[in-house]
């Protein structure tokens, strides 16, 4: 029979035997227009927070222009509420907001998503311990949360790190809990019981590869949050000392002078929403592309036919 | 032509629906699903649609509703119901035309039955919705209309069933709701997607009499679609087989399933198993090809035993076998004549020790406070297949179940090589776990879609024989899934690139990877196609024979059992009502039950007679 397989004379089915699966989800997201686009935000913005400090026409905090001034050859975004150079600010103000979001994200979303996956496969005591905690800290709103512990232990920048990545965890242990239950449920993690393998193992190894789709899903979403509570925390005082340039902080800042220079507003603004914007985008196409495996194993016979005629 | 006269017309019906040359394509693109499909079919006659998965049946079928899934389109071809080309039909006419000319009897009752309304209120919103065409056609008041059909659809108009919510019913007793609602506001013509896929060989049995009892009285054009020869061997009067989206072949039952003329056809029937003979059942190596990448000339030519250079070339006609049965093969003067039909039987195998492996005593099995096994008895020998049978509901999966370990709330004795096993795997030795696998029913499922086959496989040997050396671990793999006919070059594919049955090889490879001495079979064909089914069926007894493997065998199917097991257990509602060597209780069943479920099996003999005869030479037709 296995000559028969073999034989030339069969058309070849399946795609080359080598594949890596996470550069062919990356590749077929790449695909997907939407994630071109989410990449060109992400790239420019993350370029201008990398690059930003070394171009600064000026010092960041030197006040070159009078406070509010308009554009002009010396400072082409206009001056702030201290005549410093807007533009060198925004160059210089994105790298710590964005190194302190993508802190604070990684933490909360590998902490709710352990969480998350325990609840729901070690069920029963665990699970109840797990999701009652994860109830009372979800009753306080994230940014209250982030401030309460800000405000008691003071505005160290690890602490803000950790106060908002924590307040992430139990909305990600939620979702991670959901879509951990189905993937239990899966008779390849019975097949792993049976052999009597240690849970910790299977949860490792056999639930968690297939939680990639929500897990892209919450890194999304939770990089946006962290930059938008980060940048509002700086916002309301609690962030890096105030010389220090921060998108956040420019924010508040300069808001008093909308009026007279609207850019030392609507700059950062605009750099932490296109961001935002691209992440999420980004996210949501692979998300797109890894969700046809997934919904391939659930739906039994039909798929093949349907992959047959979906993936020409 | 007609491509089949019903044997009960002397006066042949009008026909209702004409397709011709329907080609059905994915959307902005020349890859076809569909292609070159024409057929007939008259008042009071139903006609089968065959075709194993990807065959395109179930889009022809849509088509005739005028509806394709998403990402397809009709790019050729017209299908006329009634008069009408459902292909051009304005969404507005089709709304009209469907449920009142065209009705759709869904697969699976319990999600096509809006879960949230009682019976009576979905019966009646349907003659509601259509209240011109009740009017017209003289159907009546809704509420009685309803009692009235629920009556012809075998289910009393009581209120015990018309209050009831769907999950409420049986899935016999929904699917004849959904029946009742096809039929009510008397259509032409009636779409029945595999109605009886799910239920119990009586059921099905009782579902199938109600829709031939329908279909005559009303005198409807029916079209059932079906993956199961046997179930439409005894139902319709003639029959279509697909493969990759074109007619094969098309002719009256009789003659398609008496002198099968395509080769396709006939090493279909080859594959499907059957409860009167103990046949070495033959499947049909190799794949259907993908839309993407037809050959030229015949789609069957890959896999044909019989092809020759010259049906590589162009696109094959179709040709006359005899009156009103035509096959698309170039060499149906070689099929129709040869007996190559009948498979042989399978030989008989000698189960040679009396060594008991597996010996279940009084096992008691609870859900909750709910017992479901009454104390089962049975014993499986060291190289022995022994079957588990019985309809849904038996406790043959929750049998099977507790004895690999994954349920544990039972109480009686299993004992394995000797020892007593604890009631959960985690609790069991090592050995144990190691010396009996379980394989699951369905494959789409039960291998991991984020690890590679190689991995897949592996991973029952790491874990039982930690000490082995890395390349050692990996030869042993290499050679399991040789085994299993798939070959090396699949250790580094992923779940998502196999088709089922090749998931269900890795399934078995994983199992014998440890070198298990038992191997516990829950249902592992029920969801593959009757090709794939045999030769997982073959590969278990070449298996057997060669490992000395025990097998416990769960299964609905009791052809099945034939082809494969040596004993054979029978299970009615949690009790062992008959059990002993396939053939005693095949042959001389005793229990009422056992003698009712071979009565409701559905099987092809019914079919196989009468077939007209064959015209020498085979005639081309061009284009039908």
């Amino acid at each position: 029979m296995a000559s028969t397989l073999a034989d030339p004379a069969l058309p070849p089915r399946a795609t080359p035997a080598r594949r890596r699966q996470w550069t062919t989800i990356l590749r077929q997201a790449a695909s997907l227009p939407r994630a071109r686009v989410g990449l060109a935000l992400m790239a420019f913005v993350i370029g201008v927070a990398i690059v930003g400090p070394f171009v600064t026409p000026h010092s960041p905090t030197a006040t070159i222009v009078a406070p509010f001034a308009s554009p002009s050859g010396g400072a082409p975004l206009g001056g702030d509420e201290l005549g410093r150079d807007v533009l060198s600010r925004v160059l210089d103000g994105g790298w710590v907001l964005l190194l302190m979001a993508a802190a604070a994200t990684a933490l909360g979303v590998a902490a709710g998503t352990a969480a998350g996956v325990g609840a729901a496969y070690l069920q029963g005591r665990w699970d109840a311990a797990i999701m009652r905690t994860v109830d009372v800290i979800l009753a306080f709103p994230q940014i209250v949360l982030a401030l309460l512990l800000v405000s008691i232990i003071g505005p160290k920048l690890w602490l803000i790190v950790l106060a908002v990545g924590f307040s992430h965890a139990p909305q990600v242990a939620r979702v991670m809990r959901s879509a951990a239950l189905d993937v239990s449920e899966r008779d390849f993690v019975k097949a792993t019981e049976l052999l009597g393998v240690k849970r910790r193992r299977i949860m490792a190894n056999e639930i968690l590869p297939n939680l990639i789709t929500p897990v892209m899903v919450e890194i999304g979403l939770r990089l946006t949050y962290s930059i938008v509570i980060i940048a509002g925390l700086a916002f309301l005082g609690f962030g890096q000392a105030p010389p220090a340039a921060n998108w956040g902080v420019m924010i508040n800042e300069n808001r008093s002078g909308l009026v007279l220079n609207p850019w030392a507003v609507v700059v950062p603004a605009l750099l932490i929403a296109l961001l935002t914007i691209g992440a999420n985008t980004f996210t949501d196409a692979v998300a797109r592309v890894t969700i046809g495996v997934d919904r391939q194993a659930e739906s039994g016979a039909l798929a093949d036919a349907l992959v047959a005629v979906e993936q020409p | 032509m007609s491509p089949a006269i019903a044997e009960h017309e002397m006066t042949p019906g009008n026909v209702r629906v004409d397709v011709q040359g329907l080609q059905v394509r994915l959307t902005g693109t020349r890859t076809d699903v569909v292609d070159d499909v024409s057929f007939q079919v008259r008042d009071g006659e139903l006609l089968g649609l065959v075709g194993e998965s990807g065959s395109g049946k179930t889009t022809i079928a849509l088509t005739l509703l005028g509806h394709t899934r998403r990402g397809l389109q009709i790019t050729a071809g017209h299908v006329m119901v009634n008069g009408t080309d459902m292909a051009s039909a304005s969404a507005r006419e089709l709304q009209h035309l469907r449920a009142a000319e065209v009705a759709y009897v869904p697969q699976d009752p319990a999600s096509a039955l809006n879960p949230a309304l009682r019976v009576r209120t979905q019966l009646v919103e349907v003659l509601q919705f259509h209240r011109e065409v009740v009017a017209t056609k003289g159907l009546g008041d809704p509420s009685a209309r309803v009692g009235q059909v629920l009556e012809e659809a075998g289910l009393g108009a009581t209120p015990g069933i018309l209050d009831a919510y769907p999950h409420q019913l049986s899935g016999g007793q929904q699917q004849r709701v959904a029946l009742a609602m096809a039929f009510a506001l008397q259509p032409s013509v009636i779409v029945l997607d595999e109605p009886t896929t799910g239920l119990d060989v009586t059921t099905q049995r009782h579902v199938l009499d109600t829709v031939r009892r329908l279909s005559h009285s009303y005198g409807v054009a029916a079209v059932y679609v079906s993956h199961d020869l046997a179930v439409v061997a005894g139902l319709v009067d003639s029959l279509m087989v697909l493969y990759a989206g074109r007619t094969v072949e098309i002719g009256r039952t009789a003659d398609v399933f008496g002198i099968p003329a395509h080769p396709y056809t006939r090493r279909l029937l080859q594959a499907v198993p059957s409860p009167e003979r103990a046949m070495t059942l033959q499947g049909i190596e190799g794949q259907p090809p993908h839309p993407t990448r037809r050959p030229a000339g015949c789609e069957f030519a890959p896999r044909c035993p019989l092809a020759e250079p010259a049906c590589r070339v162009s696109t094959i006609p179709l040709v006359s076998v005899s009156a009103g049965h035509v096959a698309r093969c170039r060499r149906t003067e070689l099929t129709v004549g040869a007996d190559d039909r009948r498979p042989p039987l399978v030989p008989a195998v000698q189960v040679a020790s009396a060594d008991t492996l597996l010996r279940a005593s009084g096992l008691h099995a609870r859900y909750g406070s709910v017992e479901v096994l009454h104390g089962v008895d049975l014993t499986v020998g060291r190289d022995e297949c022994v079957a588990v049978v019985g309809g849904s509901g038996s406790g043959k999966t929750t049998f099977a179940r507790c004895v690999v370990g994954m349920h544990g709330n039972w109480t009686g004795e299993v004992s394995f090589d000797g020892d007593i096993l604890a009631r959960l795997a985690q609790s069991r030795r090592r050995s144990v776990l190691q010396a009996m696998q379980y394989i699951f029913q369905n494959p789409y499922t039960a291998l991991n879609p984020r690890r590679t086959i190689g991995t897949i496989v592996e991973a029952p040997l790491a874990h039982f024989e930690p000490s082995m050396p890395r390349s050692d671990r990996a030869s042993r793999v290499a050679q399991v899934l040789e085994d299993v006919s798939l070959g090396v070059d699949f250790r580094d594919r992923y779940p998502d690139q196999l088709s089922g049955g090749e998931r269900q090889r890795v399934a078995i490879a994983r199992a014998l990877v440890v070198s298990p001495s038992l191997l516990v079979c829950d249902e592992i064909t029920s969801a593959l196609d009757v090709s794939v089914q045999a030769t997982i069926i073959e590969l278990l007894r070449r298996l057997q024979a060669e490992r000395d493997l025990g097998l416990l065998f769960i299964t609905h199917n009791l052809a099945l059992v034939r082809s494969i097991a040596q004993s054979v257990v029978v299970l009615h509602e949690g009790r062992v009502v008959e059990a002993g060597p396939v053939e005693t209780v095949f042959e001389r069943p005793e229990d009422p039950y056992t003698i009712k479920l071979m009565e409701d099996a559905p099987t092809l003999a019914s079919a196989e007679s009468s077939a007209t005869p064959v015209e020498h030479p085979p005639q081309p037709l061009g284009n039908v």
